[in-house]
């Protein structure tokens, strides 16, 4: 008797647990709480949609519709992880809320516009139009206009920068502005002038302190140290590509926060099929890899050990690995046709990759190159990770 | 405008494009095959969208949709198409594309992105 006692009652205390429980489940229509820092956004370029990913997991969990012209699109994170918003090329700016998968807001705020920034305080949200040419802030709550900053010119490579302001290049001007939100509503603006012959994109270091313009016009590239009142224009890489030696360039590359690797940024050359490694510091030219086409994207691991690099139309298929000691390729593979982005997990494990043309991601082991998984996707283009909400500039 | 017409030609394309096509009541231009026509059409809506934006509204790029290109003609545009435009970003395309792929972008572009 007494040994049965014990699974006895144990069985009987199961359904007394159980019994008690089932109001409490039936009374809750909540799902178990989600949390984000896992999840990512795709952008589905042709559909105007976005796919929510899973890290995790390594899958779809749903899709956001009804975004507009998303080609080329690219988008910044609340510091909740919770919003994203979308800067779409026809001028749309939306907020999505991650975890409800829906659209919260979406204002029309331009007619042609590409790339924005969220300030460091996540209160602002900055986006770059070419027409009109110039930068509008909004409101990150509500995406009511704050500030109308006017160029007269395409802008580019907007980026925040610590203490609440942004910074961006004008192509047709050759200049970078400085629009310094603390005070409030109405920004301070400081204008970099003679910078270089049309500015194509800009970087933001991750600690805030290096802007970099790359120029289309120009045999060099143009950095900015931010902790200088004003900052002086310097040029870098003099000379890197005399222009009777440039090949024909099918698309401008990206420059992005992920150029630091160790103490080097890598970059992609515009003209030549080659990255170019340089000195943090001293901004001088350490080495070159040659590389399969034009770089479009050159992107380091967080840890800087491993860069890869992608490429420009028509050898969008191959994608390639550079040892960052060594400086050479040490994998080279081919996911397929039209490879747009590449996106590193937040602790470089994995590496997501978009292959528009094949209507899918797919996802790699950073150290063994083996291919972890693939998920069905519209025309890929940009993998946005929820961990960028911690990032400046990106 | 529309010159090099081979009849049997548009004919047999047509009836072959008729299934891809359906809704899209293009024609094919002399010289380009229906396979063909898909890949220029992806090139121009893709790869000059990088510059011109996927609705070629413009972007780095000028605009090139027909009403910006109103009075050019297709022979120009093609010109522009294979050789570029130095001191610009417009690359020379004649490494990728025949003379003829150009004149078939030409007269898209010109026809405001339907195909001919």
């Amino acid at each position: 008797m007494n040994l049965l006692a014990k699974p006895i009652a144990a069985f009987l205390s199961f359904f007394l647990a159980l019994a008690l429980a089932a109001p409490a489940l039936a009374g809750s229509d909540c799902p178990p709480p989600r949390a984000s820092g896992d999840l990512g956004l795709v952008v589905e370029r042709a559909s105007g949609s976005l796919l929510v990913v899973d890290r995790s997991e390594r899958a779809a969990i749903g899709r956001i519709t009804g975004l507009g012209d998303l080609s080329h699109a690219s988008l910044v994170y609340s510091p909740d992880e919770r919003f994203a918003y979308v800067f779409g090329r026809d001028g749309g700016l939306t907020k999505v809320d991650i975890l409800a998968q829906k659209i919260v807001r979406r204002v029309m705020q331009a007619g042609n516009s590409i790339g924005g920034a969220i300030s460091d305080d996540g209160r602002l949200i900055a986006v770059s139009n070419y027409e009109p040419g110039g930068v509008r802030v909004f409101d990150a709550d509500t995406l009511a206009q704050v500030a109308d900053i006017p160029t007269g010119a395409k802008t580019v490579g907007l980026v925040d920068a610590p203490g609440r302001r942004f910074v961006f290049s004008l192509w047709d001007r050759g200049e970078i502005w400085i629009a310094d939100f603390s005070a409030g509503p109405a920004p301070k603006i400081t204008k970099i002038t003679g910078i270089g012959d049309r500015p194509y994109d800009g970087l933001i270091t991750p600690d805030g302190r290096t802007y970099i313009a790359g120029l289309f016009g120009e045999d060099h590239l143009t950095a900015l140290d931010l902790w200088q009142e004003p900052p002086a224009p310097r040029p870098f890489l003099p000379g890197y590509a005399a222009h009777d030696e440039k090949l024909p360039v099918y698309k401008m590359p990206h420059l992005e926060g992920w150029a630091l690797a160790g103490d080097l940024f890598v970059l992609p050359a515009v003209g030549l099929h080659e990255v170019l490694w340089v000195d943090r510091r001293s901004l001088q030219e350490v080495a070159r890899t040659p590389t399969h086409g034009q770089p479009v994207f050159a992107i380091a691991r967080p840890d800087g050990r491993q860069v890869w690099v992608n490429f420009a139309h028509p050898l969008n298929d191959t994608v390639q690995v550079i040892d960052t000691v060594t400086k050479k390729v040490i994998h080279q593979f081919r996911p397929g046709p039209a490879v747009l982005h590449m996106e590193f997990a937040p602790r470089g494990a994995e590496l997501w990759i978009s292959v528009r043309d094949e209507n899918r991601v797919e996802i790699y082991d950073t150290h063994t190159f083996e291919k972890l998984g693939e998920i069905a996707a519209e025309s890929p283009s940009g993998i946005f990770f929820t961990a960028r909400a911690h990032r400046t500039g990106l | 405008m529309r010159e090099m017409r081979g009849i049997p030609a548009l004919l047999g394309a047509a009836l072959l494009a008729l299934p891809a096509m359906a809704g899209s009541g293009g024609e094919i231009t002399g010289g380009i095959a229906p396979g063909r026509a898909v890949e220029l059409e992806r090139l121009v809506r893709q790869d000059c969208g990088s510059c011109h934006g996927m609705t070629l509204k413009g972007g780095l790029g000028p605009d090139i949709r027909a009403s910006a290109l109103a009075g050019q003609d297709r022979e120009g545009l093609a010109g522009i198409i294979l050789d570029g435009v130095p001191g610009t970003p417009m690359p020379p395309w004649r490494p990728l594309l025949s003379e003829e792929d150009a004149r078939w972008i030409a007269q898209y572009l010109l026809d405001g992105g339907k195909r001919q």
